[in-house]
């Protein structure tokens, strides 16, 4: 068993207009020092899968079904109470908009004080020189004078840096990143990718990333799970994902993005179509609507979910045609075109 | 193209947003959003301009359009100097000079329908349809690719692509000449974002257009321009066909740009040693003197922090403004400095 281990997570929120499905039967597992890039469309239900790991969805109204194994625990069956015991020391967040995610009236130092207090009983001076210590760790110029700044007064750049000192201030061992640099320009992007590199290394944990940018994943992923409407669609080793893609959704992905290293093309190719509501997610294949080789398999992609099966070492894909089809459209018709971008 | 008049020309423009303090609204200091710019925009050419957030390039957008009236300089709009024309002069010119904004959510009125949103331009500007206005604004819907039954329905009805679409076919209603685009598509998912660049595409073919798309996006800036100028703290700092700028980036700052943007391919990340920019983009309110890239810069001298390097052409149509560029053909010297931040 990996050290986090999902199997067959559901996540579903009754609402009045119906039930909604974010996330439909989700499995992935996580080892140390290993990073799992979790790609997706809004939508998509990335977001919904990691507060569901950190158990910020009970008492609320989801409904959540499956197992979360961390470190050998099962996460789902236990009490509030003990997640709430794990979350800061095994499992942390980063979250995509440091500013509205860190309380206004608190300084920064106060917050990483608070939640290193909470899991080891220092006194506030000890907790403070960590909280120091650990700006000081993510980049922080001054940290011993800025551990007394309000979140207001730190660039958009220092307040994720910021963020990331809070949620490594107790040394977890699984770290959930949910777009940690969308926010962020591309010069200070680089900076954070760089360090949230480096205190992987140095800390040994597991990493989740969770983000719409193929650019960012590649950056950092060792494996990568590909989410189309509350399901994974594909997942396998970046290599895979990236040079031997088999679903029609990952294609439409690779399609889409203008990319810097390679000469510019005329066009895109872009999905048509956008993505499914959750209240409505099309029957069989969610992605047949969009999908231009849903003709292909007749029947079958409007009736019929296709398995999550795989074709490969660990390499799991969705999709309703044969292997040798997908490999053969790959090799002769996209990959070609992609190249000469 | 380049032999004709340029369709809008700016000369030295400058916006300086005062910044007041006390009982009688005493000046104390300035943000120099835009400090002193010029460049030229020729028909049917697409120029980009890029930049990191605060860089004014949104707002050079806003002067151009003269949504705001720039504190010194002059812009030029087919040989009329619109640089302080009042509203009422203004607002013949505007049929010609249209913008797309980068919200598709809060730049639509919830309240209004598709219809009178995109038929708004012609009750405003008194024109007079054929067929009428329903036609007109039905024949738009068409040409951006929205359904044109959709004609009553409301924009919560519709997806963020799909908004985006309808704000593209109100800027199209009164056939503009020069669009200005604002990150128009930095608010889309993925794979629309690449319907949305391909119909900005077409239209241009079809409709003679002509764009300045702002953007923060180098690989969609690239795709959709012919010539790209970077901003940094209120000024271009490099000018230049895409090509040339691309393949070969003069300024430190653009090739810090470029070397940032991550690259979507796992095997690339490995051996790729990128420009670690140090901290953040200085305040536009206290701009470093001189070269205002200085205080970041791996090359920067004593000459950066003393003399500003004036915009200057080192190759056919390729400006730069920096006392050390790199790639320069005429100077051997000074350029191979380390690329360590």
């Amino acid at each position: 068993m990996s050290f986090l281990d999902v199997k067959d997570l559901k996540i579903h929120f009754p609402t009045d207009d119906g039930l909604v499905k974010s996330v439909d039967g989700l499995s992935f597992g996580v080892e140390r020092g290993k990073t799992l890039g979790i790609v997706g469309e809004s939508g998509s239900g990335k977001s919904v899968t990691s507060l569901g790991i950190l158990g910020l969805h009970k008492g609320g109204r989801a409904r959540l079904s499956g197992e979360i194994w961390l470190d050998g625990e099962e996460l789902i069956g236990a009490s509030t109470e003990h997640v709430r015991s794990l979350r800061g020391k095994k499992m942390a967040m980063i979250f995509q908009d440091p500013l509205s995610s860190m309380h206004p009236y608190y300084t920064v130092g106060q917050q990483i004080i608070e939640a290193y207090r909470i899991h080891n009983d220092v006194s506030k001076q000890v907790a403070r020189k960590h909280a120091v210590d650990m700006l000081g760790r993510v980049g922080i110029p001054e940290p011993a004078r800025r551990v007394d700044s309000y979140p207001h007064e730190f660039s958009g750049g220092m307040r994720q840096r910021a963020m990331i000192a809070m949620a490594l201030s107790c040394d977890p061992e699984l770290l959930i990143a949910d777009e940690p640099t969308t926010a962020l320009d591309v010069t200070v992007q680089a900076q954070i990718l760089d360090l949230m590199r480096d205190l992987q290394r140095e800390f040994n944990s597991a990493l989740i990333i969770i983000t719409h940018d193929l650019g960012v994943v590649a950056e950092l992923s060792d494996d990568i799970l590909v989410m189309y409407g509350g399901k994974c669609v594909e997942y396998g080793s970046a290599e895979d994902v990236f040079y031997r893609p088999e679903h029609p959704y990952t294609w439409g992905l690779l399609g889409s993005m203008p990319r810097l290293d390679r000469e510019p093309t005329e066009r895109l190719l872009p999905i048509k179509g956008s993505p499914p509501s959750l209240i409505n997610v099309p029957p069989g294949c969610a992605f047949h609507p969009r999908c231009p080789y849903a003709e292909r398999t007749g029947d079958k992609a409007t009736t019929e979910v296709p398995a999550l099966a795989e074709t490969e070492g660990g390499h799991l894909v969705r999709c309703h045609m044969s292997r040798e089809e997908r490999r053969g459209l790959w090799e002769n018709e996209i990959k070609p075109v992609l190249e000469t971008q | 193209m380049s032999e004709n008049e340029p369709l809008l020309s700016v000369q030295n423009m400058e916006k300086h947003f005062p910044v007041t303090k006390g009982l009688f609204k005493r000046q104390v200091g300035a943000v120099k959003a835009v400090d002193g710019i010029s460049f030229d925009v020729f028909k049917g050419e697409t120029l980009g301009l890029v930049g990191e957030s605060g860089c004014g390039k949104s707002t050079t957008g806003r002067l151009v359009t003269r949504l705001l009236e720039p504190t010194a300089g002059k812009i030029v709009f087919e040989g009329q100097d619109i640089s302080h024309m009042g509203q009422g002069r203004l607002r013949p010119l505007r049929r010609d000079m249209q913008m797309i904004f980068q919200d598709p959510y809060s730049s639509l009125n919830p309240r209004h329908t598709v219809g009178a949103i995109v038929g708004a331009p012609y009750r405003i500007q008194g024109v007079k349809t054929e067929n009428g206005v329903k036609k007109a604004v039905q024949d738009i819907l068409e040409l951006v690719g929205l359904n044109p039954e959709h004609y009553n329905r409301y924009p919560h009805e519709f997806s963020g692509g799909q908004r985006q679409r309808i704000g593209i076919a109100r800027t199209l209603a009164l056939k503009p000449k020069l669009i200005i685009a604002d990150e128009p598509v930095s608010a889309l998912d993925v794979s629309i974002q690449a319907q949305v660049v391909n119909l900005l595409e077409d239209l241009q073919k079809e409709l003679d257009l002509t764009y300045v798309v702002i953007a923060h996006d180098l690989s969609v800036v690239r795709h959709i321009s012919d010539r790209v100028a970077v901003m940094y703290l209120g000024k271009i700092v490099e000018v230049a066909d895409r090509k040339s700028l691309y393949s070969v980036p003069m300024h430190p700052y653009t090739n810090a740009l470029m070397s940032a943007v991550p690259v979507p391919d796992p095997k690339v990340r490995k051996d790729r040693d990128r420009i670690r920019l140090k901290g953040d983009v200085p305040s536009p309110l206290n701009p470093p003197p001189a070269c205002r890239f200085h205080t970041r810069c791996w090359k920067a001298q004593d000459i950066c922090k003393k003399v500003e390097p004036p915009l200057a052409q080192m190759a056919e149509g390729h400006q730069v403004a920096c006392h050390f560029p790199e790639n320069a053909p005429e100077l051997p010297a000074a350029e191979t400095a380390a690329k360590t931040g």
